[in-house]
């Protein structure tokens, strides 16, 4: 009896959690009246290729979904040496100002985004930065969440393996690319995915960061979609999928590992 | 060990210098700019204008009073939500666990955008949500087209957002608590809800604090969701403090007065976390 109303609380909440992400489909794939009818519509339809085409003479979708690829993928790279060599730092090296520096990244993560939202923008500006990469790239590449997880991690990484690789000889550099990096593999991996997330799905720095059509990214364009005054929802559907389907698609396969990552962070 | 003195600085200086540059100048140069206004061209200091300006100002009021209300229903209701759902994938005999944690951490990993203007479309007039309800006898609601409505409709997305998120994380924390505790409870007659309330709940106290000062960060900070969904509408029914500053600085362009209202929310961040530890007794 028990087990019969666990399965059905979980089964409801399972249905609750999936099913946007199948209605999502179902407007993907079939014409914009089809989302408002009474029964609804909940078999996928013949309009995927229409809707398609749609959404691609709004919006641009191959340089948009570029954009949303190259920044995604320029900025997990790069955020991840920056973050992994503060990380490794805080954890493993004594050194004057650790304790203050790493406090004032933990403090900085309460301070709401919007405080820094409109110097950033001047900044910018006043650089004539804004509209290009760099301006969606670079002002969040230290991430302190990002070095808090790593840390984490590093900490646990035993300190003689160090000590003896310097009593080889080998370069400090070199300890932390060959040595400790290998090995911390899960850890990189659940902070790989979570700044991919974090940058995919970014919107509200994109959309003052970006003015031209050319260097919107995908949140944004999608965002603009809804702003017209007749909404054609098959493309809008057609959108959200596009923009949704690779991140789902990135978690699924990555997933133990940054299930995993996360737990180890929230509890230690 | 004897290292070289610089070496560690060495390995810290990018991210201390990214950090510095994006967002230690940024908070203090919005702090500046707070008081500050746009006099004949330029901004000029014109002391606590901007701050006396928030007390007469009707919109930003209720601005404050609908991300107080969204944050005082939905973050309780998605964290109780998350507490039972962990609880119950926590279940030793629970088969399917994988699944069922994947697929409610699902809506967490979608952009706040799509997501958002989803349910924009499932909750028109003549959308799916309403066509549910019929089947079951219930009128249709005007989700986004009524001033209550449209605030039970940001609560009902963001909880479907976050509930999974919260939840991975509570269930990292019961993996980790002994099972002695539970087996004394069992010896000592506790049901299933008592052993919740009384065992797992307090035991859990440290992280459900994590998670709901996150939630409170993120709620105070409630931007893409009203952007996105009712566009703050009906008559400002959904006004965020986040949606105000964006109105304000880059609608308006009124950098002093949008800084003013996001060191407001910087002030309510600092107040709440200080009462949710306060609260909950925590001494770190």
């Amino acid at each position: 009896m028990r087990k019969i109303g666990l399965y059905s609380l979980l089964g409801l909440f399972t249905i609750i959690s999936i099913f946007p992400f199948y209605w999502m489909f179902i407007g993907a794939t079939n014409e914009s009246g089809k989302m408002f009818t009474n029964p609804p519509t909940l078999k996928p339809g013949d309009q995927f290729m229409t809707n398609l085409q749609n959404l691609n003479a709004s919006i641009d979708l191959g340089r948009v979904f570029f954009n949303s690829v190259f920044v995604s993928g320029v900025y997990v790279i790069v955020a991840l040496m920056v973050c992994s060599t503060a990380a490794y730092a805080l954890a493993k090296f004594e050194f004057k100002g650790r304790n203050a520096i790493f406090t004032t990244l933990l403090l900085s993560m309460m301070i709401p985004y919007q405080a820094t939202l409109i110097p950033l923008f001047q900044l910018m500006s006043n650089f004539n930065l804004l509209d290009t990469y760099f301006a969606l790239i670079v002002p969040q590449l230290c991430f302190p969440f990002a070095i808090f997880l790593l840390r984490q991690n590093f900490l646990a990484f035993p300190t003689e393996l160090i000590e003896a690789a310097r009593l080889d000889g080998a370069g400090e550099m070199r300890i932390f690319l060959t040595i400790v990096l290998p090995s911390m593999k899960p850890a990189m991996a659940a902070a790989a995915i979570f700044l991919f997330m974090t940058q995919w799905n970014n919107f509200m720095w994109p959309l003052v960061a970006t003015t031209s059509n050319e260097m919107a990214t995908l949140p944004v364009a999608l965002s603009s979609l809804i702003g017209l005054s007749i909404i054609d929802y098959g493309q809008v559907m057609m959108g959200v999928t596009i923009a949704t389907i690779p991140i789902i698609v990135f978690f699924l396969a990555l997933q133990r590992h940054f299930i995993s990552g996360m737990l180890g962070s929230a509890v230690k | 060990m004897k290292t070289n003195k610089s070496l560690p600085y060495l390995f810290i200086a990018p991210a201390l210098l990214l950090f510095t540059l994006f967002t230690i100048y940024p908070i203090f140069s919005s702090f500046f700019l707070s008081f500050q206004s746009m006099e004949g061209g330029k901004y000029e200091f014109t002391g606590l204008s901007n701050y006396t300006r928030l007390f007469g100002d009707d919109i930003f009021w209720k601005a404050l009073g609908n991300t107080g209300v969204i944050l005082i229903v939905q973050v309780p209701v998605m964290i109780l939500l998350a507490l039972v759902l962990a609880n119950a994938l926590n279940s030793q005999l629970l088969k399917l666990k994988g699944f069922f944690r994947v697929s409610f951490f699902l809506p967490a990993v979608t952009s706040l955008v799509a997501y958002s203007i989803l349910f924009s479309i499932i909750l028109q007039d003549e959308g799916i949500m309403n066509t549910i309800l019929g089947f079951f006898g219930i009128d249709a609601i005007q989700w986004l087209g009524d001033p209550f409505w449209a605030k039970v409709s940001i609560i009902v997305a963001m909880t479907w957002r976050w509930t999974g998120y919260n939840m991975v994380i509570f269930l990292a924390a019961l993996q980790s608590l002994s099972r002695e505790v539970y087996e004394a409870a069992d010896l000592d007659g506790a049901n299933r809800i008592q052993k919740f309330f009384h065992v797992t709940v307090p035991q859990l106290k440290p992280v459900i604090l994590f998670a709901t000062i996150l939630s409170t960060i993120g709620t105070l900070q409630l931007f893409d969701e009203p952007f996105n969904l009712t566009k703050g509408g009906p008559a400002d029914s959904t006004m965020t403090l986040g949606l105000y500053i964006y109105q304000n600085g880059f609608e308006y362009f009124d950098f002093g007065y949008a800084s003013a209202i996001a060191y407001v929310v910087v002030l309510l961040v600092g107040i709440l976390t200080f009462f949710q530890f306060k609260f909950t007794g925590d001494k770190s």
